[in-house]
Parts: structure tokens; C-alpha cells; sequence
């Protein structure tokens, strides 16, 4: 039996007529990266304040590295570092300034603050930029500042809440490889995320989200293999050759998606012969997957 | 099949009102002070200095003396409650509510372990904080202009302080409560001018009808400038029930202050 550093059981979370969390289960071992994959609305940043008590589940059992929550959750958040989807640094102060008051909080040693901020902007790659207010700092540095914030204390667990949102495709590597690097050092991380490659190089599990639930849980290939087979055909044409070779896909008990202007069969491997003419063969991807139970077209 | 972890050993105790958190919060609060206390501080001195000015020297040449203060002495001891006033109520109200709409620094500071009530009290601590000390500014312009100095001004910052606590926990709880920043507006023209005019800082209330004079009882500002005027001149008897009226509101504020932002703060 495995300690999990998060456990959540029967979560329930409304908004007046609204269920943001709908009796969510979720169990992230220790020491993984572990990637919440949901379109936007699917319940993932409502999810993330739960873990924090900066939302009180309606219903259900919480824990978080031990402690039960909402009544543990100050000393859960002592060993965990938060970076929002949203920058809320404080903009007058400077990269060190922001990080001096978060290792107060998190009860860094006063002896040891110092050390513990340099470590931190060397982490974020913003020891140079230490000493500049946050408000002259790039999209791409603030987030790496904010990042940098969530580990100032060396926590056990990171939750990151759609860490590369809005920032550009370089901006997101140098992220990616901030956040493999807390993995390798054995950092659990729990990242919500509505980009698919995003959650594909980073994750080692993956729960697809859906309506406050989730509707999948595995290893990224194996949800691949499980709902869409090893190989996908996309038939491109004009809408009723779309839905001609649509209609007959799900005849035959093949699930399709629409990916742009193609229909897309999913668990092409099983066709046989019976390959649409002038289908264009590739390899099924989670984007696949995503969209099969989501129903939602993913973002990059 | 897995189970919650346990709780390390020797992970530190954390419970209400911790000393950490709190020192957290005014330390931020301190560092951001650094940056923006010039125009804070000018803001804060200069407005109640000019109060001093316009209504000392102004209606100072058309009274003579008020309760045998001459008007300097007893507009420049009843400013000080004007200043707190403003030093505490609008950085409670704005900046309250700039820290959690605008900037959303209150969610950063939640997602770290401190709670609401350590989050109002931490901020309440600090504007009560830099109300008395900016409350002493008009007593200081009024020695230049002819105030005696006493020993009793020296508890003058302390009374600014309980004051300050009570006058910016009712700013932080008022922005827990609106919807809009707009939302003020109504708040300083309904709430703030009648407590500060009506508190005894620019003419006495004894000279006003005897319902104002009751209702002025319920003014903490009142209690305020009475207390100051008491240290300057000689303390009375009824100072004690001024302090007890100080403190009581101070402590009522501050738990609603907790309460309206919990209900913002916390889904």
C-alpha cells in the first residue's frame, strides 16, 4: 500500500446551481508528476483551491501529505509550494523582495532566508534580474519568478495551476524543463493544464477532467492505447463525404472526431481493409483521447 | 490501493493567530512601505496640516478660546484624530480592496499558510501602525504654531494606534463587502466626513443639541480626540470610558473585518 500525497474521495464543490467539482476522486503518489488535463470549466483550478482550503468542499474527504483538510490545511500548505494560473506578484517590489516574504511566510529560518531566495532565483534563472522591480520584468520572467516563489521553501509538493498559459512557445521549454527538473528531484507535482503536449512530456499520469469529474486516469500512452488504439485515419472532403465515411466508421463500432476539416477514425488497426480511400494514416495522440471524452477541441 | 500520507514528525505546529504568519504579512507590508512612504507620508501630514491651518489660523483670529484652549491648541489636538482617520480608513477601504480584486495579493498570501484572520489582523496591525505614527504629525505642526508640548503627548501614537486599528479594520471589512471600488464613494460622503466632522476636531460638541451630543458618544472619533486632548491637557474622567469605547470598536471591526473577507476570500 502506497501513501498518497494528495487523496481526494468523493469531492463536491458548488457554486449555487453551478457543480464546479462533481465527487472527484484523485489519488497522486509521492514523488510524480501528475498532470490534471481538462478544458476550460472542467473543474481543475476549482480543484487546486481545494487542495489550498481557499475552497471549502461541499462534500467529500480531502487530504493533503497527511493532513486533512479544510481543518489541517495550514500545516498542509506549510510543506507545499502554490503557483496560480493568475500573476499575483507583487509588482512595486523586486524578484528578491517578492521571494523574501513568501520564505518568511513559508517559516524559512531567519538565518537561512538569504540563502533559501538565491537558491530560488537561481532555479527560475533570475539571479541576474534579482534586484529589478516585477513590473519591468517579461511575461516569461514573472512566471518563472512565480514559480521560483512556490519552491522558495523547498516544498514536498508543487501544485502548478496552468503553468504556461498565454506565454510563448520558447517561455513554455524553459518552463517544462523547470517543472522535469522538480521531478527528477523527487518534488510530487500536480499540474492542471488544458495543453496537451504540455501534460504528454510532463506527466507521468494524467486524469482527464470533464464536468468537475474525471472521466480517465493513466499512464499518457495508455490512455492513448485504451480509447484510441494504436493508429488513427483522417478522410479529408466536403462535408458529405465527412459524413458518409463518419457514419460508417461508427457502424462498424469506431469512434470519430472531427479535427478540423477531417473526420478522424480512431483504432485504425482494426479497419482491415475496409481504410476509407485517400485516408492519411498517423499515430494516435492524446489530443485524441482528450477530445473523444471531453468533447471540447484541445488547445497546442 | 493507496492511503493519505501521514504527517511527517516534527512538522511545525501551526494554529491560530500564529506570531509567523502574522510577522509574514507586516513584513511584506513593511517592504512595500519602503517604496511608496513619500507620497503616503505627504499625503497623510499634509492634508490634516492643512485642516490645522485653514481652521487654526482661519477661525483662530474669530475665537478667542474654546473651553480655555486657545483654537490652535484645540484644532491642532483634535486633527490628530482627522489624521488617523484618513491614514487608517482609506488604506483599510482601497488598498484592501486593491490587494484583493485588483492585484490578487490576498489569494497569494492564502495559498501560503496563513489563514484570514491572520491576513486582516497582520494588515490592520500595520495601517494601525503607520496611522499613529502619522497621527502625531498635526499635534507636532501645532507646537510650532504655539501648542505647549506635554509628557502625556507621549501616549498621544498609542491612542492613535487603538484608533487606527478600529478605523482600518472598518476600511478592510467595508472592502470585503463591495462589489465595485465606486462603491466608496457613498462611504466617505455617508460615513467618514459626518464621523470626522462631528467628532469634536473643529468646534465642541457641547455647543451642539443634546441628541448630537449623545450621538457623538457613539463616534470612536470622538473618543479619539477627547483621549488626545486629555493627554495634551490633563487627563478627566470619563477617559477610561473613551479608551473602553476605542477598544470595543477596534475589537468588533476586527472580527468583521474577518468575517466580510473570509466570505470573499474563501469559497
Amino acid at each position: 500500500m502506497t501513501e498518497s500525497a494528495i487523496s481526494i474521495h468523493g469531492a463536491v464543490k458548488r457554486f449555487g446551481a453551478i457543480t464546479a467539482v462533481d465527487h472527484l476522486d484523485l489519488e497522486v503518489a509521492p514523488g510524480v508528476c501528475f498532470g490534471l488535463l481538462g478544458p476550460n470549466g472542467a473543474g481543475k483550478s476549482t480543484t487546486m483551491r481545494l487542495l489550498t482550503a481557499q475552497a471549502i468542499a461541499d462534500e467529500g474527504d480531502i487530504h493533503v501529505l497527511g493532513h486533512r483538510l479544510p481543518s489541517e490545511s495550514k500545516a498542509a500548505r506549510l510543506a507545499m509550494g502554490v503557483v496560480p494560473q493568475l500573476d499575483n506578484l507583487d509588482v512595486e517590489l523586486t524578484a528578491r523582495e517578492n521571494l523574501a516574504v513568501f520564505a518568511w511566510l513559508y517559516r524559512v529560518p531567519r538565518g537561512e532566508r538569504r540563502d533559501a531566495v538565491d537558491r530560488a532565483l537561481g532555479l527560475a534563472r533570475l539571479a541576474h534580474r534579482a534586484d529589478t522591480p516585477v513590473n519591468e520584468l517579461s511575461g516569461g520572467m514573472r512566471r518563472r519568478l512565480l514559480i521560483a516563489r512556490g519552491l522558495v521553501h523547498t516544498p514536498r509538493l508543487v501544485l502548478l495551476d496552468e503553468p504556461t498559459v498565454g506565454l510563448d512557445p520558447q517561455v513554455r521549454q524553459e518552463l517544462w524543463s523547470l517543472i522535469d527538473g522538480l521531478r527528477v528531484e523527487g518534488v510530487t507535482v500536480l499540474m492542471s493544464t488544458h495543453y496537451i503536449e504540455e501534460a504528454e512530456r510532463l506527466a507521468d499520469t494524467v486524469a482527464i477532467m470533464a464536468e468537475g469529474s474525471v472521466v480517465a486516469e493513466g499512464r499518457p500512452a495508455e490512455l492513448v492505447f485504451t480509447h484510441a488504439g494504436r493508429e488513427v485515419v483522417e478522410v479529408y472532403g466536403p462535408p458529405a463525404r465527412l459524413a458518409e465515411v463518419q457514419a460508417e466508421a461508427e457502424a462498424a463500432g469506431h469512434a470519430t472526431r472531427r479535427t478540423g476539416p477531417a473526420i478522424a477514425v480512431l483504432r485504425a488497426e482494426d479497419l482491415d481493409g475496409r481504410v476509407p480511400e485517400g485516408a492519411q494514416r498517423r499515430a494516435a495522440s492524446l489530443e485524441d483521447v482528450f477530445v473523444l471524452l471531453t468533447g471540447e477541441e484541445a488547445d497546442g | 490501493m493507496s492511503a493519505p500520507a501521514a504527517a511527517p514528525a516534527g512538522t511545525p505546529r501551526v494554529g491560530r493567530l500564529e506570531r509567523a504568519a502574522i510577522a509574514g504579512v507586516m513584513s511584506r507590508e513593511l517592504t512595500v512601505f519602503r517604496h511608496y512612504w513619500p507620497s503616503t507620508t505627504f499625503s497623510s501630514v499634509v492634508q490634516p496640516t492643512i485642516y490645522l491651518l485653514a481652521f487654526g489660523l482661519g477661525f483662530g483670529a474669530l475665537v478667542s478660546r474654546i473651553g480655555g484652549l486657545s483654537y490652535v491648541q484645540f484644532v491642532g489636538t483634535g486633527t490628530v484624530a482627522t489624521a488617523v482617520l484618513f491614514s487608517s480608513a482609506f488604506p483599510g477601504m482601497f488598498g484592501g480592496f486593491v490587494r484583493r480584486k485588483f492585484q490578487r495579493t490576498y489569494d497569494a498570501l492564502l495559498a501560503a499558510p496563513v489563514d484570514v484572520e491572520e491576513l486582516v489582523t497582520a494588515e490592520v496591525s500595520a495601517i494601525a501602525l503607520k496611522a499613529g505614527l502619522y497621527g502625531v504629525a498635526p499635534l507636532l505642526v501645532a507646537i510650532v504654531f504655539g501648542l505647549d508640548p506635554a509628557w502625556g503627548m507621549l501616549l498621544v501614537p498609542v491612542i492613535g494606534v487603538i484608533t487606527g486599528f478600529g478605523f482600518a479594520a472598518f476600511g478592510v471589512m467595508l472592502s470585503g463587502m463591495v462589489e465595485s471600488i465606486d462603491a466608496f464613494s457613498y462611504v466617505n460622503s455617508a460615513v467618514i466626513t459626518p464621523l470626522f466632522l462631528l467628532a469634536g476636531s473643529f468646534f465642541p460638541i457641547d455647543r451642539l443639541p443634546e441628541w448630537a451630543q449623545v450621538a457623538a458618544w457613539f463616534n470612536p472619533l470622538y473618543s479619539c480626540v477627547e483621549l488626545v486632548r486629555h493627554a495634551s491637557f490633563g487627563f478627566g474622567t470619563d477617559d477610561l470610558a473613551h479608551l473602553g469605547i476605542l477598544i470595543g470598536f477596534a475589537l468588533v471591526m476586527w472580527r468583521l473585518a474577518i468575517r466580510a473577507m473570509a466570505s470573499k476570500l474563501i469559497d
